[in-house]
């Protein structure tokens, strides 16, 4: 597991334009494998364009306190960057303007920016929104006593909980995602059970999410969830409502794990073959506006790793209304095969 | 020019094999994929299984696709490595049992 972000490391792939670049060449420049848009093309459906908006997903910053070696976000305690109070006033202006169902915060790790709380309540009290989603990591609920009451702040609000645990074993959870963060992820699942999350008869909705721990597609998401409900109940009495499986995107701190460990090629080939057309139409990024903690607009959380602005000059949250945003082309790269390979992949798990 | 006979990218033109007999390629491939659809076994079970024979015929390709296979549907190192010794103690017990015969042939041709 890596101990530091790219950015502090001072590696290349910091940089997105070097990403970018990778994800242009090798298998892709040769015309060995078709790009994105060139299949889009072939399946008449380029260029991809939004639907209705349903999720404003909201990226609070990107410090966090994990350093996960599959991280798209290159997120970790070195990464400052953390959206203003302006901006986030600026995002709940939209929401109490706008019919936004659905708030997706993120980060990082979303409820270290300080004013977390604050801002939830804001969503809650001020505006329609029906789902507040948290991308939680589970561990940050025991990194202090700071966090410790979290799972209370949930369920009061009637947060949306959604977290990642790779596996429901201690190994590949901790090669992934650090040494004891397993341990840490089951007690903080158990105290969201202690407090109603995922219990049938509350209202209160706690998801898992689980990304491979390598270079290969993640399985049939309800098989998964089958077992992944067997073996956390059996062993450690937890229980959940949804799995959603998401394939680890070539981005970031993931990318540079597939050329260390020369996976690379094999492994985009992989993405392109299990190509699916039927998930096209219900990728998120028809539907979902993502803002990074700059304010900056985005088709996706991945284009916004990737420095992918969305394909118009008004390009900012404060820009809502105007021309461009809610009608536009998705940009795309070749790591949007990450998102059509197989049953698809999306923040809400597979899509075909 | 290569100089092995197994190439790992002719795994994926495994479907090639339709072009020289359409008919029998396509009932081969209905067959096979309906063997690993669920039913009185899990497709889970399954995957092990294959993995595990794949080893006793010596198939690299299926060992490539079947290692991969249990990885996706999360199935761990140690219940591969298990499956795999259940395929080996087989084979190497079939090859002791010979051992029997062995010893009915020598007992019968000595003093």
């Amino acid at each position: 597991m890596a101990q530091k972000s790219l950015q502090r490391r001072g590696n290349p792939l910091a940089n997105t334009e070097k990403q970018l670049e990778i994800l242009s060449r090798g298998d892709f420049e040769t015309g060995v494998l078709p790009t994105f848009v060139k299949q889009l093309k072939r399946e008449n459906q380029f260029p991809l364009k939004t639907q209705k908006l349903e999720i404003l997903q909201i990226n609070l910053g990107y410090m966090c306190n994990q350093v996960c070696s599959h991280c798209h976000v290159d997120a970790g305690p070195d990464r400052k960057e953390i959206m203003t109070e302006a901006t986030l006033n600026q995002c709940l202006e939209v929401m109490q303007n706008h019919a936004i169902a659905t708030v997706d915060l993120t980060g990082g790790a979303p409820e270290m920016h300080p004013k977390f709380r604050w801002f939830v309540e804001q969503i809650r009290a001020t505006t329609s929104v029906k789902d507040i989603i948290v991308r939680s990591n589970l561990t940050i609920l025991l990194a202090n006593q700071h966090y410790a009451d979290l799972p209370h702040f949930f369920a009061q609000q009637r947060v949306h909980v959604i977290s990642s645990l790779p596996f429901y074993k201690k190994t590949k959870t901790d090669r992934q995602r650090g040494e004891g963060v397993f341990d840490q992820s089951i007690t903080a699942l158990q105290r969201l059970n202690a407090v109603g999350y995922g219990k049938e008869e509350s209202n209160l909705q706690l998801d898992l999410v689980y990304n491979p721990s390598g270079a290969f597609l993640p399985g049939n998401q309800l098989a998964l969830e089958t077992e992944f409900k067997k073996r956390l109940y059996d062993d450690f009495g937890i229980v959940f409502n949804q799995l959603f499986t998401i394939t680890n995107l070539p981005i970031s701190r993931f990318l540079e794990y597939l050329i260390a460990s020369e996976n690379y090629e094999e492994y985009m080939q992989t993405l392109v073959e299990a190509f699916n057309p039927n998930a096209v139409k219900n990728l998120m990024c028809t539907n979902t506006l993502s803002v990074n903690w700059q304010g900056e607009l985005f088709d996706c959380d991945f284009n916004q790793m990737l420095g992918l602005k969305i394909d118009s000059e008004n390009n900012h949250i404060g820009d809502y209304t105007s021309e461009g945003i809610a009608e536009r082309n998705i940009q795309v790269s070749q790591h949007c095969f990450g998102c059509t390979a197989g049953a698809g992949s999306s923040c809400q798990g597979s899509i075909a | 020019m290569k100089n092995s006979y197994y190439q790992p990218e002719d795994l994926k033109k495994f479907g090639d094999i339709k072009n020289w007999n359409e008919e029998l390629g396509n009932k081969f491939f209905d067959y096979y994929n309906s063997v690993f659809e669920e039913g009185a076994l899990s497709a889970r079970e399954k995957s092990l299984i294959a993995l595990a024979v794949s080893h006793v015929v010596q198939c690299p390709y299926c060992i490539d696709a079947y290692t991969k296979d249990g990885l996706q549907r999360g199935i761990e190192k140690e219940e591969m490595m298990e499956a795999v010794h259940a395929a080996a103690a087989i084979k190497s017990g079939a090859a002791l049992v010979h051992g029997v015969q062995m010893m009915n042939r020598y007992d019968k041709l000595s003093m």
